[in-house]
């Protein structure tokens, strides 16, 4: 194989698989490093600047860092008396957003220059939409962002529940961006994407959602439509307050984290008997895992493998819905299509009925010759990193762009469009992407000494304490998650493995002495005659079995040999830099940071 | 030195052994040598062995002398009996334990400070009583606890830290060893485990007086240019004569070579010994071509490794001494006084 090229940012960037897995590339390790410390207040401006909503997605985020955590990979369960688990990342941004001094972070944050002259629309008032916003208010763009409902926040505030996200939150965090000044919010639908061109802006974002949940097609649906509801609109509706209850059955019909939220809600508004039914198996349901968890802790049951045949109703007045029992079936290329099992059909009473089956984008306000090209799912045509579309000046991101995502999606799509639209208007090439921010540092401090903690713990995740479920059931304000408390907080933060601080190998410093070799507590290291990956892989101290993760290759040595390490399983200890007679090995922090619109262009 | 312990962590394919243990439960403390000496590689090693022979730690009776290579019996098979003896006495202390409690695996760690000078004269006694044991000497050519003065070892002309020459004669230990009496005899290097491992299983397997010299560079005061015994003059200089595998049982032998390439030996406890060739043509159980070929090695400069020597079917100091089978610690009163009855037949046999 040939040696590592660490000077390229992505090899170690991979290394930190939690931000890496991050589609806003937040520094994880740094901030939870920081949280550890009590820093909580940088803590959160480190979330702030790369992912916008620290306080929002800590407690809603779909966590794609949580399954690439290393942690994960290494953890033994007889020593940690549980099964593997990833750092509580997450809950731990939440705890920046809940301990952090709010004065000083409105202090820290960055006010708009005097305008640049150009205006930026925004269309749909979302995560996405305010990212966008963010990033080039602080440019001296002047933003308009047009949403239909009374105020900002798009998904965040309409479809998710106050019971999982305190509505003041949502407030602090929108305030925080429109607080920079240049930004004006009109409460205002759009109809016309034609009419908003001709008011001149420079260009158009579009955040405006995956909106239009999917509805249920099936007899009877139709006539005992009083009480059959779409799962969007009604969480949407709980929201403003216009629905304040159900009725004592529901069912929910979904396996999707909507669907979750649907059943939550129904259970706080009058839902005694609630249940979830769903087409696929518990474990193809597209809710986190930890969704379903809730719901079910909430007496809520899943029952699965049930397609709705019929809703059965006397005279519009409904009475239950009928299902199909089915069973998976998968073709010799793995793909699955449910069959009916051939059981007797299964019928469940209720009086209402919420359908999450699913989202689906919409742009009936957008004309066909507008100049924005749809392919054949209506999804609009776009760069892949620009997110341009095929008419120059308009952009998508969020939902609206490759169709339902999640929050954190929508700030990086945010994020990269606002590059994008500067490039732009300043004209630059938009398919030149800004290479991001890297620094990379020793952390020696003595001989033996480090600037992070290198001992790893080997606690069990710790759980987030939840209100007692009798009152959280009573009130749908009141957040079921307490959030850690800063001693948890800590507990929860050492469990992190620091994979930010690099093992940086310098092979003419080496005098292979095998010091690194024999401390390894993960056997990773290994000096060995060069070979081609594969047979690499197997000639290891200790097998490396993950190619998804890459093996760091070492030269120079005096023998001729390779220094292959399998980053798979690294515990960033630091032990192999501490027995390292030499220096050849040293632990470095390698901070990497996504460049956006405001450092983006210009470069020269 | 290093400040935290080795992390619990481990690889997850780690694998139990035939004694239930994984290859980290062979482990010490953690090693308060200075970063990158020789010394923790041998430890590396010795638990690789212990491991792979799925011995039972307390089975195991680790004894050494004074020295940075006595001090790393605490850094290897932590559940073991372990006893650090006065300075060049561990061979005798080694030799009346065994007396005492023949079923032990025992391991004499010491270095050439405590072996070829101090401990001389014991080291000489000990292989010639032919004491079932592994006698590893670290063997790093200085002094190291004394901030690195030419140890015993240290050859005639190398050149010390300070630029100075050895005006001395070395004693060269696996020449001693093998004159001595020893029946198992070595020589390794610290900085390669895969010669190293299957000797030190070899010696452990064996029933007799194994010495190991592990060449062991001094990181902080032996490893610089003009030193005998730094990685590089040893990586260079390294002469193996031929490469070891250690096979539990006769069903194992699976990887065919070409005939005449490989001899294979079976040792008393019924382990087979397979020397691969390395060029020359070389019998290790030839006694004075052995000592011939290792001085011949010293006078060409040469660091002669592999398996030197080797006497299949030793006879132990029990053998010797005609001892009862059971490890006399374990004899009561009744056996060891067996009453004036039996004492009066004894005294008739005499008359």
């Amino acid at each position: 194989m040939k040696p590592t090229d660490i000077s390229n940012p992505d090899y170690f960037h991979k290394v930190v698989d939690c931000q890496w897995a991050c589609p806003a590339h937040t520094p994880v390790p740094e901030y939870i490093r920081l949280i550890a410390h009590g820093r909580y207040s940088d803590a959160y401006m480190i979330n702030w600047k790369s992912n916008v909503f620290p306080g929002i997605l800590g407690r809603t985020c779909d966590r794609p860092c949580e399954p690439a955590c290393r942690r994960s990979r290494v953890e033994d369960e007889t020593l940690v008396k549980g099964k593997k688990e990833p750092v509580a990342i997450c809950r731990l941004k939440r705890v920046a957003a809940d301990y952090k001094d709010d004065e000083g972070i409105l202090a820290a944050m960055p006010k708009a220059p005097a305008k640049n002259g150009k205006r930026v629309a925004c269309i749909g008032g979302g995560p996405a939409s305010l990212t966008v916003a963010r990033d080039l208010a602080v440019l001296g763009y002047e933003i308009v962002i047009y949403d239909q409902d009374p105020k900002l926040g798009g998904f965040i505030r309409t479809q998710i529940p106050h019971f999982r996200l305190p509505e003041h939150v949502i407030d602090e965090e929108v305030g925080y961006i429109t607080g920079i000044g240049n930004i004006e919010f009109r409460h205002q639908k759009i109809d016309s994407m034609k009419k908003v061109l001709t008011e001149g802006y420079d260009a158009v974002f579009v955040g405006s959602g995956a909106p239009r949940g999917r509805d249920l097609d099936v007899p009877g649906r139709q006539e005992a439509a009083a009480n059959i509801h779409i799962g969007l609109d009604w969480l949407s509706s709980v929201s403003f307050g216009h629905t304040t209850k159900v009725g004592k059955r529901v069912i929910v019909l979904g396996g999707g984290n909507t669907a979750m939220d649907c059943c939550r809600t129904a259970r706080r508004l009058g839902g005694d008997d609630v249940k979830v039914i769903v087409r696929s198996g518990f474990d193809e349901m597209k809710a986190s895992p930890w969704e379903k968890e809730d719901a079910m802790g909430e007496d809520i049951p899943i029952l699965n493998m049930l397609v709705p045949k019929e809703v059965k109703h006397d005279n519009g007045k409904i009475k239950g819905v009928l299902f199909e029992k089915v069973k998976a079936e998968y073709d010799d290329k793995g793909r699955r299509t449910l069959k009916p099992s051939g059981e007797p059909d299964e019928f469940h009473e209720c009086d209402d009925v919420l359908v999450a089956i699913g989202q689906e984008n919409a742009f009936p306000w957008i004309e066909a010759d507008a100049g924005i090209e749809f392919d054949r799912w209506g999804l609009p045509k776009l760069g892949e990193t620009t997110l341009q579309s095929t008419n120059k000046k308009i952009f998508f991101g969020g939902d609206a762009a490759f169709g339902p995502k999640n929050i954190i999606w929508a700030a990086a799509h945010g994020h990269d469009a606002a590059i994008s639209i500067h490039k732009m208007l300043i004209g630059e090439n938009v398919e030149e992407r800004p290479a991001p921010g890297v620094n990379i540092v020793s952390q020696k401090m003595g001989i033996h000494e480090w600037s992070y903690d290198n001992a790893p713990t080997i606690d069990h995740r710790f759980k987030v304490p939840h209100r007692a479920k009798q009152e959280a059931l009573k009130d749908i304000m009141a957040e079921v998650e307490l959030g850690f408390d800063p001693k948890l907080a800590f507990n929860e933060a050492q469990r992190c493995l620091n994979c930010d601080v690099q093992t940086v190998f310098t092979g003419k410093l080496c005098i292979e002495c095998d010091a690194c070799v024999d401390i390894c507590p993960m056997d990773c290291i290994t000096f060995t005659p060069n070979a081609e990956e594969k047979e690499l892989r197997q000639q290891l101290m200790a097998p490396a079995l993950n190619p998804t993760q890459d093996l760091y290759i070492g030269n120079d040595l005096k023998t001729d040999r390779v220094m292959v390490k399998d980053e798979d399983v690294c515990l960033h200890c630091g032990l192999c830099a501490e027995r390292c007679p030499t220096g050849a090995w040293d632990m470095r922090k390698y901070y990497m940071e996504m460049t956006q619109a405001e450092h983006a262009c210009r470069q020269h | 030195m290093t400040y935290i312990a080795k992390p619990k962590l481990h690889h997850p394919s780690l694998v139990k052994n035939k004694a239930g243990y994984t290859r980290r439960d062979y482990e010490g403390a953690v090693s308060t040598l200075c970063a990158g000496c020789g010394h923790d590689s041998i430890s590396a090693a010795i638990i690789q062995a212990c491991y792979e022979l799925d011995i039972l730690p307390h089975q195991v009776a680790k004894l050494s002398g004074i020295g940075c290579s006595s001090k790393a019996p605490t850094y290897f098979v932590g559940a073991s009996h372990g006893f650090n003896t006065v300075h060049g006495r561990m061979p005798s202390v080694m030799t009346g334990a065994n007396l005492a409690n023949k079923d032990l695996i025992y391991m004499g760690v010491s270095g050439d400070g405590d072996s070829a000078s101090i401990g001389l004269g014991q080291f000489a006694h000990v292989m010639r009583r032919g004491v079932n044991m592994t006698y590893i000497v670290m063997n790093n050519g200085v002094y190291g606890l004394t901030k690195g003065q030419f140890s015993a070892t240290a050859d005639k002309g190398s050149i010390s830290k300070k630029g100075v020459a050895n005006s001395d004669e070395s004693i060269d230990l696996v020449s001693l060893a093998i004159l001595m009496g020893a029946t198992f005899v070595g020589r390794s290097f610290s900085g390669d485990k895969h010669q190293l491992v299957p000797l030190i299983k070899a010696a452990m397997a064996h029933k007799g007086a194994a010495f190991l010299d592990v060449i062991s560079p001094c990181v902080a005061f032996n490893n610089h240019a003009g030193s005998t015994k730094s990685y590089e003059y040893v990586r260079e200089h390294n002469e193996a004569l031929n490469r070891l595998d250690f096979i539990e049982s006769r069903e194992e032998i699976t990887t065919r070579y070409d005939p005449g390439t490989t001899t294979t030996v079976q040792q008393h406890d019924g382990s087979f010994l397979r020397l691969r060739k390395l060029g020359e043509e070389y019998d290790a159980s030839d006694k004075v071509a052995a000592m011939k070929r290792v001085q011949e090695g010293l006078a060409a400069g040469e660091v002669v490794t592999g398996l030197l020597y080797l006497d299949p079917t030793p006879k132990d100091l029990h053998h010797n001494l005609n001892t009862v089978d059971a490890p006399l610690n374990t004899l009561d009163t009744a056996d060891l006084c067996p009453g004036s009855g039996v004492l009066d037949r004894i005294n008739a046999s005499l008359r």
